[in-house]
């Protein structure tokens, strides 16, 4: 066992020996192009790093803010799915229990001031188109009133009337005149 | 950036419109009310001296014409005892004996080049069989019949392509010589038709037909609203208002070059436009100062004039024959009535009192009457007025009426109204004892506007 080590040391020991004796050594230029090389080396890994962690943090941003972006988007579709108000019978005064449904939108749209909306006013089909068309707007500016009360800005908001000619339910049934006497907020 | 906008907007408006195409509603109509003592007619199927067949039956768009009218009641061919082609050949005693007591006959012959000649006769049967049992006049040196039994007579060339609107002519002239009144035969009739919003793609179209749902043609199809035509009193133009820039606008439209302009783009309704009886100007509803108010426009100029100023709700105006007075309905006394405003000196005055609220009214062409929506125990029916007495007396028992027009010679109301769940076009004599209603073979029709005369 002692005998391999010592054999082991020699197998070693030659080369170099060998190599000492064709060259007197690295020069002063080698050894120092020898440490620049090291230290570019260490360098490039500590930047890598640093890069790393930039990555890492601008992903965490994006992730966050795509996350900020998917509640807005949630909170979007969620107000998508409750954008109607309805009507009583010649009427364009808001039921108060619509408020907390028209509280959400203005909310988000405090929050989200790029954000602009059409206000669609409806009527039924009874009386003439005409006056539904005047009806129809008083129903859409009762919400753009409701709307700007809450702090949403006036810019955000426009209203379109179309009176009886969009119809949520044709017919004449009173489901199909109660479910077409609305007031639609639609996101743009 | 801008031209890019503007081409995309022109882009959006091709696609979202498309100008002149075939119109699928086809009117027929259906006589629901007669008039019981409707004057017994004939009109005897017109001679043909020509090749192959009569390029078109003539008889029978006056037959049909003379029925509509709701004032005559025309007897079958299998019921006539003879088809005389003109005055000579008639056999008055037959007809008489018939309870007929007045006659059409005619004929055409054929000229070339796909002209003809068109003569006919209306003929008094009555004074006809007792001068039968004189001898028959002797005029120049021929054998003719007195001039007493002839009540009209006329003998014009046409080309073959007019024939119906000959029939129409030769309707126009019966109906006045027999009633004193102008016929309307003559006219066409514009209104909207909505197709199924879900399948079509552009389900909304502005259509035009002769008054009895002939040559009908779609000046415009949309994929959003159309709304509220209204002839010029020329009969060449349609004012209306169109959503296909999601927001009510204004256009008039020329209804044979269909060049169309936009006439009104302001914040709010744009809504209602109706022609003044000069042509020059058009009455509208404008919300653009906080809520619906009458507006006045001079065409030439676009100049504005606003008519109504009041916080309640001021919708359809409709000019008084004399062009000096509008009518419109209003909410300022709570529920909506008819007003009517002096346009000299602005001076407004309530028309209408009966009923919980009268909307859409229209002048006759008289100037005597109103014609309205009235709403009476939550029935949404037609109704006419007096204007110097005041009486009203409610013509029609159909189903949320509304958008009536009246012919140009006063005697037949068109309205929209609800038929087992379908918008269809109706008809009422100004006396509410003929009714009439148009089915189309497809889709809601609405917003009727009946053309003035044409020539």
């Amino acid at each position: 066992m002692k005998t391999s080590k010592s054999i082991r040391s020699l197998l070693i020991a030659v080369p170099v020996m060998t190599l000492m004796a064709c060259s007197s050594g690295p020069s002063e230029a080698e050894l120092a192009s020898e440490r620049n090389r090291v230290a570019a080396e260490q360098a490039a890994a500590q930047k890598a790093a640093e890069q790393a962690n930039v990555e890492k943090v601008r992903m965490e941003a994006a992730q966050r803010l795509q996350q900020a972006q998917e509640m807005a988007q949630q909170e979007r579709d969620t107000l998508m799915s409750m954008q109607t108000v309805y009507f009583d019978f010649d009427r364009a005064s808001i039921k108060s229990e619509f408020y907390s449904v028209l509280d959400k939108h203005a909310t988000f749209l405090v929050k989200n001031s790029a954000q602009t909306v059409v206000i669609e006013g409806h009527t039924d089909s009874r009386g003439t188109p005409e006056y539904n068309i005047a009806l129809g707007e008083r129903r859409a500016q009762a919400v753009e009133t409701y709307l700007l009360n809450a702090g949403v800005a006036a810019s955000q908001i426009s209203v379109v009337s179309f009176g009886e000619e969009k119809p949520a339910v044709t017919g004449a049934s009173e489901y199909a005149f109660a479910q077409s006497r609305r007031a639609v907020v639609v996101y743009k | 950036m801008k031209k890019i906008q503007t081409f995309c907007t022109i882009l959006m408006t091709l696609l979202s419109l498309m100008l002149v195409t075939r119109a699928y509603a086809q009117l027929n109509i259906v006589i629901t009310e007669g008039v019981d003592n409707a004057t017994p007619i004939a009109v005897v199927p017109f001679g043909w001296e020509g090749e192959g067949v009569l390029p078109g039956e003539i008889a029978d768009v006056v037959t049909q014409d003379l029925r509509r009218s709701g004032r005559f009641n025309p007897m079958t061919m299998a019921q006539m005892p003879e088809f005389p082609r003109d005055i000579n050949a008639v056999n008055y005693q037959a007809w008489v004996d018939k309870g007929i007591n007045t006659l059409v006959v005619g004929s055409v012959a054929e000229l070339g080049n796909d002209r003809y000649r068109i003569d006919f006769q209306l003929i008094d049967t009555l004074s006809g069989s007792q001068l039968a049992d004189a001898a028959p006049v002797l005029k120049d040196g021929q054998l003719v019949a007195g001039q007493s039994q002839l009540i009209a007579g006329r003998s014009l060339t046409v080309t073959g392509k007019n024939f119906r609107q000959f029939g129409h002519r030769i309707c126009d002239i019966v109906y006045e010589k027999l009633t004193g009144q102008k016929g309307a035969f003559l006219t066409r009739i514009a209104y909207v038709v909505v197709r199924d919003t879900n399948s079509v793609a552009r389900p909304y179209q502005l259509v035009i037909a002769d008054y009895d749902g002939e040559n009908e043609l779609a000046l415009l199809s949309s994929k959003e609203p159309l709304m509220s035509p209204s002839w010029s009193p020329d009969g060449n133009k349609l004012a209306y208002v169109s959503f296909e820039n999601g927001k009510p606008q204004i256009f008039i439209q020329d209804i044979y070059t269909m060049n169309r302009v936009m006439i009104t783009d302001f914040k709010g309704i744009n809504g209602a436009p109706r022609f003044s009886p000069d042509g020059k100007q058009l009455a509208m509803v404008l919300s653009k100062d906080g809520n619906p108010d009458i507006y006045i426009m001079e065409i030439a100029t676009r100049k504005l004039t606003r008519i109504t100023r009041h916080r309640a709700i001021d919708t359809e105006p409709a000019w008084a024959p004399n062009g000096k007075e509008l009518i419109f309905s209003s909410e300022r006394g709570g529920k909506p009535q008819i007003y009517r405003v002096n346009l000299s000196n602005k001076r407004i005055k309530r028309l209408t009192f009966e009923g919980d609220m009268n909307l859409g009214g229209i002048i006759t062409p008289d100037g005597r009457e109103l014609v309205v929506v009235n709403r009476t125990n939550g029935n949404y029916h037609i109704a006419r007025q007096n204007l110097s007495d005041g009486a009203m007396q409610v013509l029609t028992t159909t189903f949320l009426d509304e958008s009536p027009s009246i012919a140009p010679n006063g005697s037949m109301i068109i309205y929209s109204t609800l038929h087992e769940g379908t918008q269809v076009l109706s008809l009422v004599s100004l006396d509410g004892r003929f009714k009439a209603r148009l089915p189309g073979v497809a889709g809601q029709i609405k917003a009727p506007s009946w053309s003035p005369f044409l020539r």
